[in-house]
């Protein structure tokens, strides 16, 4: 188990969790998100590598209507 | 009788930022729509090319929520990646490297404001970000005021097109400064945009007339009581004003001159 913040909100996630398990468990569509790991931008190739630990804050954005 | 007509050849004259073509010179806001499906639909009608987007949180609560690609395929309308609701450089700056890295985009629309109550831009934040950016490899288009100097710094920092407000974001006060835009004009060497403030179609024909490159409308389509035909409206205004600016207006004269024959009056 580690606990995370993802988007603002603290959760959970099991142990040896990537961004790109988190990615799946989410349903995103990775070619339409931008992910930021405690402040840096990580690339997409990185995703499967990124294992996720205790306290790590996370962003992820996408596209939205603006003017 | 034949009689042919002397036409401009309108297919050439193609809106060019950063070496990307625009077939419209009207750009979209995707932002206050009612759903969707009415953005989707009043875009189309706007004939845009271009849309401007915010990046946002991603609503990880909601799985199923419809989103915005779904309905606007990037592929077919060129996204250009805002900065809406930065207040200072570096919150300019991560909301394009994270747009960046979405989707490879180069083309953005830097908009740093300055005061929530008018969304002034802070141009001292803009012209700082604008020179950062364009170094990073950036094509940058930049909200700005209407101040001439500014937005010659903005040009001299790299900026690829200069989008002066015509007044506040979403005010719909349409044109508040015509010798201002004009003056912004006749010194930049790239395309000036007005962004902001438009409130209905014949503002977009005088924007236009006054020898814009383009327009950026959201609110003026998205707030009317029917923002598809609002849409159409805007795409006729901005073409009406492209073609009369073109053509070259008439002189204005101070008294009188007759249309008709002098001459053979009975």
């Amino acid at each position: 188990m580690a606990k995370i913040q993802l988007n603002g909100k603290k959760i959970s996630i099991k142990s040896n969790f990537s961004i790109l398990d988190l990615v799946k468990k989410y349903n995103l569509d990775n070619k339409k998100i931008a992910v930021e790991y405690n402040g840096v931008i990580v690339p997409k190739i990185r995703y499967k590598k990124k294992i996720l630990k205790d306290n790590d804050k996370l962003e992820i954005v996408h596209f939205i209507g603006g003017g | 009788m034949f009689i042919s007509l002397e036409v401009v050849n309108l297919k050439k004259d193609i809106l060019k930022i950063a070496n990307k073509k625009l077939y419209s010179r009207l750009i979209v806001g995707t932002g206050k729509y009612k759903n969707f499906s009415e953005t989707a639909k009043a875009i189309k009608a706007s004939g845009a090319s271009m849309v401007t987007v915010a990046v946002r949180r991603v609503n990880i609560l909601d799985k199923k929520k419809p989103i915005l690609t779904d309905y606007l395929n990037p592929k077919k309308i060129i996204y250009l990646p805002n900065t809406a609701g930065c207040y200072n450089s570096n919150e300019a700056l991560r909301t394009l490297r994270l747009a960046r890295e979405m989707g490879g985009w180069k083309l953005v629309k830097l908009e740093v404001l300055g005061d929530k109550k008018t969304l002034y831009p802070n141009m001292i934040e803009t012209i700082k970000s604008t020179k950062i950016l364009t170094k990073e490899g950036f094509k940058v288009m930049v909200y700005c005021t209407d101040d001439p100097l500014l937005a010659k710094q903005c040009e001299d920092n790299g900026a690829v097109a200069i989008m002066p407000l015509a007044s506040p974001i979403g005010s719909g006060l349409g044109l508040q400064n015509k010798v201002n835009l004009s003056l912004i004009i006749k010194q930049s060497k790239v395309p000036v945009i007005v962004d902001a403030g438009i409130g209905t179609a014949s503002d977009a024909t005088i924007a236009m007339e006054l020898g814009c490159e383009g327009v950026l409308i959201n609110s003026a389509i998205a707030n009317s009581k029917k923002p598809v035909l609002m849409a159409q409206a805007f795409k006729d205004a901005v073409i009406s004003g492209r073609n009369s600016f073109l053509a070259g207006r008439m002189q204005k004269n101070y008294f009188a001159i007759p249309s008709s024959p002098t001459k053979g009056v009975i």
